[in-house]
């Protein structure tokens, strides 16, 4: 008999709020300064400094909390969380613990089979990031870089909610889909400014209590978090149909053996030592100041996915495309509004052809080359028969390349559309008059050649013939008679 | 009158008024550091060039007009407190070698005021002493009497002052180590209200505790310094956005009807009867101006130590984390790994008080431990503050002794660290509940001071100044000096 194991995932996902300075100093959180040049005294711990709380990083959290449905805390406390490392500079990080800033929220995700599923949130609360040991270039010193030290972090800890390595995905992009939109962080994970730590178990389907836990550290890639949950997940088993037992322990993911690694096990875990911090006060949010974030959040993905589907008769899935960044949902929004309407024709060519050129080169929506403005314009010629859709398709490539708008460039290449019908059955009559073997098939049979002759007069015009019209045109001509 | 005899409030009267200059007033008080320094070793760092430095600028400043009461006055700062350019030890190995990249707010704010620094003072290591032995530089001798303590932590600035070698000194208190010390060497010492004067710069032992004051020779020359350095700080968040009152100029207030309450625990077992027999007599003159004496009980305050022993060691266990030999301070010699590094210097540069401290700060915060130490000690500070406001609804202000006894003998209780904890048994409870306290002289016991303590609501610093002023015009405690440095 073979058991069917049930797995169970929980995620702490660290963002990195985009303020402009850190949660208790001064210091600017740009990425990529030369090392050291963004930590002031605060960030370096020195002897009899202060902390200060950065409100921007505080209305972050709320906003969030707004966000996921969740509680927004009229008080909540920073805590120490105690432990020597050399890029801790004061031997503690400053988080929240018993009482966090965000407390139960809920997001939901669209599973493969394109149901619902509700995903807990326990808690959302701030914290400082550390420094960086450096290593490379330094012989046998390790060197530390404190600019990130202090930099605001919301640290979101779902409950153990998901099932599969898919779901974990589809939660942390959706996670990662919400921070943007709240424009509360960049979500760009090659710089850790978006990471997680996921806590995977597995346990026999159909029973209550979860197997014992390890925890993967610091992922910072959608694949790698789904690799190393797979990965886990095959260990475990493997490990408990082979009569052995989980031991609860942090581990490493290591992308290039494509395996996770033991760490630290909960016995050699540290003892942080929680407890308040005296040097700040706990954190009082009045109602109306939390009525006032709530009044400034944006429409987030969710909402905006019904209202395409709802208004615009889009599909869902096209509506979870387009929301899936508020960038893209804008772009689409831009270019429907130029448009006065045409939603689905619109979405089809942000979806379709304006992607394919992105993903070629990489780019993300705000940084297309055609921006909705000029997209606009291109759909302008088809709606209204200048172009055909396909000659569409070489005016875009056209316009990427060029920066020209589409209509200097279907000037320039002659592209406007043949709608003349006298013009049109001459080519026709040409063609059926030089194809006369498959004129003859055609009329014994052979619908098939109805595309051939369409081809035919396409090539003959240059792809400039309304295609319409040329359909229509060959169903009354072809048959003869 | 000889310089060092004159108050600070004289010297800056006299000063703008021409009758001598800042610089001789420095001059003069270097003089007697460098003559009287190497008996009490009350200063770690001597400024004197930077003191002719400010004594010179703040001529200049009077010469043009400019200038308010405390331009050109002399003073010493506790080495708790950070000076750029300028050696803060905090009476540390650790930071022997430590020179600050900034300036506390406090001394910023001094040095805004014309202030000239005669140097820094000796403490406890990290101000964890009530006796100045624990510190790296040796004990401070008490003016008074060279073989007894001058108390602690602030036992350098109290000896400094005491023995006229500066006309006042800053000092922290975060159990009694401004008002102790002031006791024990016939100062006034004010611990104002939590969050009264910033915390930024200044050292950090127990951050809910810890307050800077000043120990002056009277209320009005603690008056004039604390109106210099209390007010908001937007650096440290616990520093209160409440107005600074002129307290220099409040000081008359009378205290006729004035509603005094006596502490009954405070006047128990453990009290030295003559020290009991001087705070009694002082009562007397309260009395005698008219003030209501009432006695009441405050039932938690008893358990002010063991609360304060639990509190302040948890948060100096994680305040001194920062001290690793990583970016500042002391470091050992070849450090083998990382954990070297940490153990070595941490385990050589502080010394055994702070070492004590700190593992038990360490156990009172462990996992399995935290409820029935750290936990229960706040609720009992919940229960002392409790018993204070309920106090304050009833009278003005408390009073009672700041000390149980007069300054004992050095070496007397090193061994013992139980009854030197015991030594600040009245002193503590202001620090738990934020409450504004001073301690005032009240006599002499045997050729050694005792203090008055008085303790009043929060923000009521104008008031408790006030009611030790009107003492001091009635009595010359505070016009005593050690015979041996008149």
């Amino acid at each position: 008999m073979t058991i069917e194991w049930e797995v169970v995932i929980g995620l702490e996902i660290h963002a990195q709020l985009a303020t402009r300075s850190k949660i208790f100093s001064a210091s600017p959180t740009a990425f990529g300064a030369a090392p050291n040049v963004q930590a002031n005294l605060v960030d370096l711990g020195y002897p009899g400094v202060l902390p200060v709380l950065n409100g921007e990083a505080v209305r972050m959290a709320a906003r969030f909390g707004l966000a996921v449905g969740g509680k927004v805390a009229r008080r909540s406390v920073f805590a120490r969380k105690n432990y020597f490392y050399p890029d801790l500079p004061k031997g503690y990080q400053i988080s929240q613990y018993e009482l966090p800033v965000v407390e139960d929220g809920t997001v939901d995700i669209v599973l493969d089979d394109g149901l619902r599923k509700t995903i807990g949130i326990t808690r959302a609360h701030l914290e400082e990031d550390a420094g960086k040991s450096l290593h490379e270039g330094l012989g046998a010193h390790t060197g530390i870089d404190l600019n990130r030290a202090g930099t605001p972090l919301l640290e979101i800890v779902s409950e153990p909610d998901m099932r599969s390595a898919r779901e974990a995905i589809a939660y942390m992009k959706k996670i990662h889909t919400l921070v943007r939109y709240l424009e509360i962080c960049d979500g760009n994970m090659q710089e850790g400014s978006f990471r997680c730590d996921a806590n995977v178990s597995v346990r026999h389907k159909g029973k209550h209590e979860y197997g014992t836990r390890c925890e993967i550290k610091n992922l910072n890639s959608f694949r790698y978090v789904e690799k190393a949950i797979n990965y886990e997940v095959t260990r475990q088993v493997d490990i408990l149909e082979g009569g052995g037992s989980i031991v609860q322990e942090t581990r490493l993911f290591d992308p290039d053996r494509n395996e996770t690694r033991s760490m630290r096990s909960k016995e050699e875990a540290n003892d942080y030592r929680y407890f308040p911090d005296p040097d700040l006060l706990p954190l009082v949010l009045e109602d109306g100041w939390i009525e006032r974030v709530r009044a400034s959040l944006p429409e987030l993905p969710d909402e905006k996915a019904g209202r395409f589907v709802g208004e615009f008769g889009l599909s869902e899935y096209d509506a979870g495309v387009l929301t899936a960044s508020r960038e893209t949902a804008a772009y689409y929004e831009g270019v429907v509004g130029a448009l006065g309407g045409e939603h689905k024709l619109v979405a089809n060519w942000i979806m379709g052809d304006l992607s394919g050129f992105l993903n070629r080169d990489g780019l993300e929506i705000g940084q297309s080359r055609i921006d909705a403005e000029r997209l606009s314009g291109l759909l302008r010629r088809i709606v209204d028969d200048t172009i055909s859709g396909k000659i569409a398709k070489e005016v875009l490539e056209a316009m990427w390349e060029s920066g020209l708008g589409a209509d200097e460039i279907i000037d320039a290449k002659g592209l406007r559309q043949i709608t003349d019908s006298g013009a049109i059955e001459r080519v026709v009559a040409e063609v059926m008059e030089s194809n006369p073997r498959q004129l003859a098939d055609f009329r014994s049979g052979k619908d098939k050649l109805f595309g051939f002759f369409v081809g035919q007069v396409m090539k003959a015009t240059g792809g400039k013939a309304n295609p319409a019209q040329v359909n229509e045109l060959l169903k009354r001509l072809l048959p003869g008679g | 009158m000889s310089l060092h005899l004159k108050s600070a409030a004289e010297l800056g009267r006299g000063i703008r008024a021409g009758e001598y200059s800042s610089e001789e007033v420095a001059r003069h008080f270097l003089d007697r550091i460098d003559q009287g320094n190497d008996r009490l070793n009350a200063f770690v760092t001597v400024t004197a060039e930077r003191a002719l430095e400010d004594a010179r600028r703040a001529d200049a400043a009077i010469k043009a007009g400019e200038g308010g009461a405390l331009t050109g006055v002399p003073l010493a700062h506790k080495d708790i407190f950070c000076t750029s350019k300028i050696l803060t030890t905090c009476g540390s190995k650790m930071l022997s070698n430590f020179v600050s990249p900034y300036d506390a707010t406090v001394v910023e704010r001094l040095a805004a005021a014309g202030t000239v620094l005669l140097g820094k003072t000796n403490m406890d290591e990290f101000a964890m002493g009530s006796s100045n032995e624990t510190s790296f530089y040796g004990p401070v001798r008490n003016p008074w009497d060279e073989n007894r303590v001058p108390g602690g932590s602030s036992g350098g600035s109290a000896a400094a002052v005491a023995a006229r070698l500066a006309p006042v000194a800053t000092g922290t208190d975060t159990g009694g180590s401004i008002r102790q010390p002031a006791a024990l060497t016939g100062l006034t010492g004010v611990k104002p209200t939590y969050g009264r004067v910033s915390r930024y710069g200044m050292i950090a032992f127990a951050s809910s505790l810890d307050q800077g004051g000043v120990l002056a020779q009277s209320a009005e020359d603690a008056a004039l310094l604390l109106e210099a350095i209390a007010g908001f700080d937007p650096r440290d968040s616990t520093s209160v956005d409440a107005p600074v009152p002129a307290y220099a100029t409040q000081l008359d207030r009378p205290v006729k009807g004035l509603k005094v309450g006596i502490i009954r625990e405070f006047f128990g077992e453990g009290l030295d009867p003559a020290t009991g027999d001087a705070v009694q007599a002082a009562l007397e003159v309260y009395r005698s101006l008219g003030a209501e004496l009432v006695e009441l009980s405050l039932p938690a305050l008893p358990l002010s130590v063991p609360t304060y022993y639990v509190v302040a060691p948890a948060e100096c266990s994680s305040n001194l984390s920062r001290f690793d030999g990583v970016r500042f301070g002391y470091r050992c010699e070849d450090p083998k790994d990382l954990l070297d590094l940490y153990t070595r210097s941490r385990g050589e540069g502080f010394g055994a008080e702070v070492k004590r401290r700190i593992m038990t700060g360490t156990y009172v915060l462990s996992a399995g431990y935290y409820d029935a130490y750290y936990l229960k000690a706040q609720k009992v500070r919940n229960l002392i503050n409790a018993d204070f406001k309920r106090a304050f609804t009833e009278v003005d202000v408390l009073l009672g002794p700041t000390c149980p006894t007069p300054a004992f003998g050095i070496g007397a209780k090193v061994d013992d660290p139980i009854t030197m904890y015991l030594n600040d048994i009245y002193t503590i409870g202001a620090n738990l509940a934020g409450l504004p306290a001073l301690s005032a002289p009240c006599g002499l016991v045997d050729g050694l001071p005792v203090g008055l303590q008085v303790i009043g609501p929060h923000f009521a610093e104008s008031r408790v100044l006030a009611v030790a002023h009107a003492y001091q015009r009635e009595t010359d405690w505070h016009r005593r000096i050690p015979p041996a440095w008149a």
